[in-house]
């Protein structure tokens, strides 16, 4: 039998004024099971408090009903104040008579009768309530950072430098990401490498950063604090203990043409190469598909001028497992690719180029070594047309977001295709200039103003060569919709930021999800920035839209953060609000019939098939389990069951039904 | 004779509705007392059946109240909880369920003034449909047989 | 074998050799193309800027009638009826209350189960498995193929080719032993309707086409489409007077280029009717 005490509070006459407390106070005693019922001013205070905690001692209470303001408010106080006195806290429950009662409705009968209903309906349910322990879920305190541009550079120092581990993967040789191909970065111009270059160093000498490059993710299991990630290391076909990083094999490779990746195809690579000078590590890899030995099965003059003999043609992928606590996910952004815009010859014309081709162009470190050269016949270009919104905006190519960092780059090129061409041209043919940012509207006038761009408000509908010269047709919607005609000896297009190939794959992998466009989602999109909707993978970078450097490294300190407040707790406390599918005795075992409906309705994957078997090991029967680590609570499943096997603790069938039965049968 | 007053009983989600009728409170936005809120973690988890048992056990009317689509605490529940509510309608017409008993809305933890909106055009639609008697006879449960779903 | 054939206007006018070569060519490969009975205007360019439903009802007259005709594939030689043909389909398929405005205003049943080619799609379909094996005079020239606007957009509802820079009309010729040239202005506007009311801007417009095909080196433009046809051929003073040259490269359909390597009779083909002589 149920011995429930029930404590009515006046909260002041916050309620008191328009409820009769005291009336209330004294139907509740009147109900089955209710061993205690009073009324109090202020049921928070500590006499308040204490009121409760001696009646759970005195009349050995077995459920608690606080009848006060909202549980929003002061629902942790209470169940505290219960455990104190040795009652488990999910033993008590709260009537909201103040924000869903007095505080809205008039003083009179029909107010305090709702009071009275409200409480009564929580007097049944607590009677179907169970003692519920916190969940507590050890921490392994290691992360892992998914891609080694700025934002996984940022996140894993900060990580690193809170004294947790972190290893870093990244799948290209080098980390550095899209940030080492830039030449300067708006608005302050300056130069990118020299603020990258020293993090990086700083990331592959930190004690706590484990860097694996040339690696990516292969699986993922586990959940909040234990995950198990599985890496493969793909072959680099060197040996990295033995490699100097001496050059020695890149310099003489015979296979000289390849288009470098680094420099978006304007420069040349060997097939044994390092992607840049400053990489990190500064040690090369063979890129097989391209490599004459692995294409005839003979050359290896690297193997021959190797002064350690570190070159190692028959490597294998490594598959390596490590455990992790919590994972940053930092994995970019790329570019639209050619054959995307037929209409604007990209793929076709060399010099109609992307702006990471044009950031190669300017950066000191390219294949023209900062010059504006074009890439057709290495001529310094006289007018040259800068085409933003190449893509994005345009929902007939399928990209109607804004890719945001555009509008500010494409002010910077031209600008610097203004110092360091003198007296060339340069258009720029824009929808809107979006230039919010510190700084930002300030850059921008000065293109226009100082540096003179010609900026013309309005699109290109084609371009095309002819007698040597890109013909640019556009219009200038400031000047009546004329049409505008430029011959120009360049283009550059800012083509859209889109979401790298394979996110699609490394979203399943880790189950999150992504948007339409697969960036991957955050878990709400003004408060929880860099967390996913799985707990213990977060977000950094443009790898959940388009950003800027200051925002990718600013959601990276983020991400760190949240990474170092979950490894600031040995083990992990939830509330026990979640899912839990009913066991029974054998032969039934349970009443799941393993439709698994509920892993469908689950936003979190939290649901798992799970093989009860005999002792000879046959399987008897498939049934879903709850990963108490995952499941976050919210009942969807409960509802999808159609055997009613699944319940939630804390919002049960038996007390849900109880709940409405409660409220009509005197209501 | 006094006015018929219906009860209603308000199925909400713990993170939006529940967190908007809070606020109507410290608003201190008036609206009918003819309401009564049951708490739920999110509206995906409120199985439909409970509806019924609220009009088997004497319910004039029923509020369900979740996050706007897209601002589910978890993600994607109201969606469940909504496109259940299409398929339950239907069922509701095809059985004779008066679907007009039921209202269905968003209301979020910032919409305190649209809760106490929405408690009072349901009290007045419902006053004017008036007691819901005629659900006994489309039931016809057998007394008290079915409890717990 | 037998199809549906919608002629339109211009076949039946201005552009009778368009109709002529079709016809010739399919009958080359024993394919009766028979004529819609009883056929009305498609519509097109007006009627769609004026009433919606008059636009729609006037196409799903014609489908009606293929249908009742008993014939489920018809071709479409003229890019604009073809056009017009499509997005009545289109719009009829996702809109009932609009088709049972349509069908009543008709007084004609309309199922939209008839499928409408245009004329690279009937190629492609009866005649490319063929074609090259039949080839006795290979079109050994460079050619510029021409698609204008109607024949690939809207791309949602037509979903033919690609809406910029396409490309079947290219691989036909390649097939009939042409070598088309790359060029910026496969669809670039020709003047289309303004080829009565200014005839300048026809000719600033369409000589910007020629212009660039004769410059990169082209002795034949390419056609599917009567409009096109009358702009870059019939306005040719007006063209050559905005260039201040005389271009003199003939615009051919391609039926009439896929007939010569047939090597059917230029006569039959209707060569003879063009404004710029053809000399290929």
């Amino acid at each position: 039998m149920s011995k429930i005490g029930v404590f009515v509070c006046h909260c002041g006459e916050n309620i008191s004024a328009t409820v009769d407390c005291a009336k209330v106070a004294e139907t509740a005693g009147n109900y089955d099971g209710v061993a205690f019922s009073v009324d109090y001013k202020y049921m928070c205070s500590d006499p308040g408090q204490n009121l409760i905690k001696s009646a759970i001692k005195e009349k050995g209470l077995t459920g608690v009903v606080v009848a006060s303001c909202s549980p929003r408010m002061h629902e942790p106080t209470f169940r505290k104040a219960c455990a104190e006195a040795g009652l488990n806290p999910f033993m008590c429950e709260m009537a909201n008579l103040r924000e869903h009662c007095s505080w809205v409705h008039e003083k009179g009968e029909a107010t305090t009768e709702k009071a009275i209903d409200l409480v009564r309906i929580l007097v049944e349910k607590v009677k179907y309530n169970h003692s519920l322990n916190e969940i507590k879920v050890p921490v392994t305190k290691t992360a892992l950072v998914i891609g080694g541009g700025i934002a996984g550079i940022q996140a894993s120092l900060d990580i690193a430098n809170t004294g947790h581990k972190v290893i870093l993967i990244e799948k290209d040789p080098s980390i550095g990401g899209h940030m080492s191909q830039l030449s300067e970065t708006f608005p302050t111009l300056d130069c990118s490498q020299c603020i990258l270059t020293p993090r990086m160093v700083e990331v592959a000498q930190h004690p706590n950063i484990t860097l694996y490059t040339y690696a990516e993710l292969e699986s993922l299991e586990g959940f909040i604090g234990n995950f198990k990630a599985k890496i493969r290391r793909k072959s680099k076909s060197i040996d990295e203990k033995l490699c100097t990083g001496c050059g020695q094999c890149t310099t003489k490779c015979p296979v000289k043409k390849i288009p470098s990746e680094f420099n978006e195809g304007l420069g040349k690579r060997t097939a044994i190469y390092v992607p840049f000078p400053q990489a990190v590590p500064n040690k090369p890899v063979i890129d097989r598909i391209n490599c004459t030995y692995y294409i005839k099965g003979k050359c290896k003059v690297c193997e021959i001028v190797c002064p350690t003999k570190a070159i190692r043609f028959d490597q294998e992928d490594q598959i390596m497992e490590v455990e992790v606590g919590a994972i940053v996910i930092a994995t970019g952004f790329t570019v639209k690719q050619p054959d995307f815009f037929p209409e604007y010859g990209y793929g076709k014309y060399p010099d109609v180029i992307t702006g990471l081709q044009f950031e190669r162009l300017a950066s000191a470190s390219g294949p023209t070594l900062g010059e504006i050269r074009r890439p057709s016949d290495d001529k310094v270009p006289e007018k040259i047309v800068f085409l933003a919104c190449a893509g994005s905006r345009d929902p007939a190519k399928g990209i109607p977001y804004c890719s945001k960092i555009c509008c500010m780059y494409i002010a910077k090129h031209a600008m610097l295709y203004q110092h360091k061409v003198h007296g060339g041209k340069s258009y720029v043919f824009y929808m809107d200039i979006r230039a919010g940012g510190k700084q930002y509207e300030e850059f921008v006038r000065r293109a226009i103003e100082d540096d003179g761009v010609n900026y013309v408000r309005g699109r290109v509908s084609r371009i095309y060569e002819k007698n040597g010269k890109l013909i640019v047709n556009g219009v200038d919607t400031l000047l009546n919709a004329m049409p505008v005609e430029i011959e120009a000896d360049m283009v550059v297009l800012a083509t859209a930021g889109i979401a790298n190939e394979g996110a699609e794959e490394l979203a399943q992998k880790l189950h999150i999800s992504y948007d339409p466009y697969k960036f991957f989602a955050e878990a709400h999109p003004k408060l929880k920035p860099v967390e996913t909707n799985t707990a213990g993978i977060f977000l950094a970078g443009a790898c959940q839209a388009p950003r800027d450097i200051p925002e990718s490294v600013a959601m990276a300190s983020g991400a760190a953060v949240k990474v170092a407040g979950l490894f600031s707790q040995d083990e992990l406390t939830r509330e026990p609000i979640i899912a839990v599918v009913n066991r029974q005795a054998p032969p039934v075992y349970s009443s799941c019939v393993g439709c698994f409906l509920c892993v469908s309705a689950c936003p979190y994957q939290a649901i798992e098939k799970e093989e009860i078997k005999n002792r000879n090991g046959e399987l008897i029967k498939l049934i879903a389990k709850v990963n108490p680590g995952l499941c976050q609570g919210c009942g969807t499943c409960v509802a999808f069951c159609r055997t009613k096997s699944i319940d939630i603790q804390g919002y049960t069938h038996e007390q849900m039904y109880t709940e409405v039965m409660a409220l009509l049968n005197e209501y | 004779m006094a006015e018929f007053e219906p009860k209603i009983v308000a199925f909400v989600c713990n993170w939006c509705t529940y967190a908007g009728a809070d606020l109507t409170g410290t608003s201190r936005i008036k609206y009918a007392s003819n309401v009564r809120i049951i708490r739920f973690p999110c509206t995906g988890r409120i199985d439909y059946m409970l509806l019924l048992k609220a009009f088997d056990e004497g319910a004039d009317g029923i509020i369900v109240s979740g996050c706007h689509p897209n601002d589910c605490h978890y993600t994607s529940g109201n969606f469940h909880a909504r496109r259940r509510w299409i398929m339950f309608r239907s069922l509701c017409d095809f059985t004779g369920i008066n679907t007009e008993r039921i209202k269905f809305s968003w209301v979020s933890a910032a919409e305190g003034a649209k809760w106490a909106a929405i408690v009072n055009a349901t009290v007045t639609s419902i006053r004017e449909l008036g007691p819901y008697t005629e659900y006994k006879k489309v039931a016809k449960y057998p007394e008290k047989e079915v409890t717990h779903g | 074998m037998t199809l549906g054939f919608y002629p339109g206007c211009s076949l039946k006018g201005s552009s009778r050799e368009y109709s002529e070569s079709v016809l010739a060519v399919s009958k080359a490969f024993d394919i009766n193309l028979e004529e819609i009975k009883d056929w009305n205007c498609c519509g097109a360019t007006a009627a769609h800027n004026m009433n919606k439903e008059l636009s729609l009802a006037l196409p799903a007259r014609i489908l009606s009638l293929a249908e009742k005709q008993g014939l489920t594939e018809i071709v479409v030689p003229c890019a604009a009826c073809y056009s017009r043909l499509t997005v009545t389909k289109h719009e009829l398929s996702k809109d009932a209350t609009l088709k049972a405005a349509v069908t009543e205003a008709n007084g004609l049943e309309y199922t939209g189960s008839v499928s409408v080619l245009n004329i690279v799609q009937f190629l492609d379909k009866y005649i490319t498995p063929n074609l090259e094996n039949r080839v006795v005079k290979p079109f050994d020239h460079k050619v510029a193929c021409y698609y204008g606007c109607l024949l690939v957009r809207p791309h949602e509802i037509l979903k033919f080719d690609r809406e910029e820079d396409p490309q079947s009309l290219d691989v036909l010729m390649l097939k009939a032993g042409a070598t088309p040239i790359d060029w910026a202005f496969k669809t670039e506007c020709c003047g289309a309707g303004l080829s009565v009311s200014r005839t300048s801007s026809v000719g600033r417009l369409s000589g910007k086409i020629i212009g660039d095909a004769k410059d990169r080196g082209a002795v034949a433009v390419i056609v599917a489409c009567p409009m096109c046809h009358s702009n870059l051929d019939m306005r040719r003073d007006a063209i050559n007077s905005y260039l201040g040259e005389k271009i003199d490269i003939p615009v051919l359909y391609i039926t009439q280029a896929i007939g010569l390597a047939l090597g059917l009779d230029r006569k039959a083909l209707g060569l003879q009717r063009h404004f710029v002589k053809v000399t290929v």
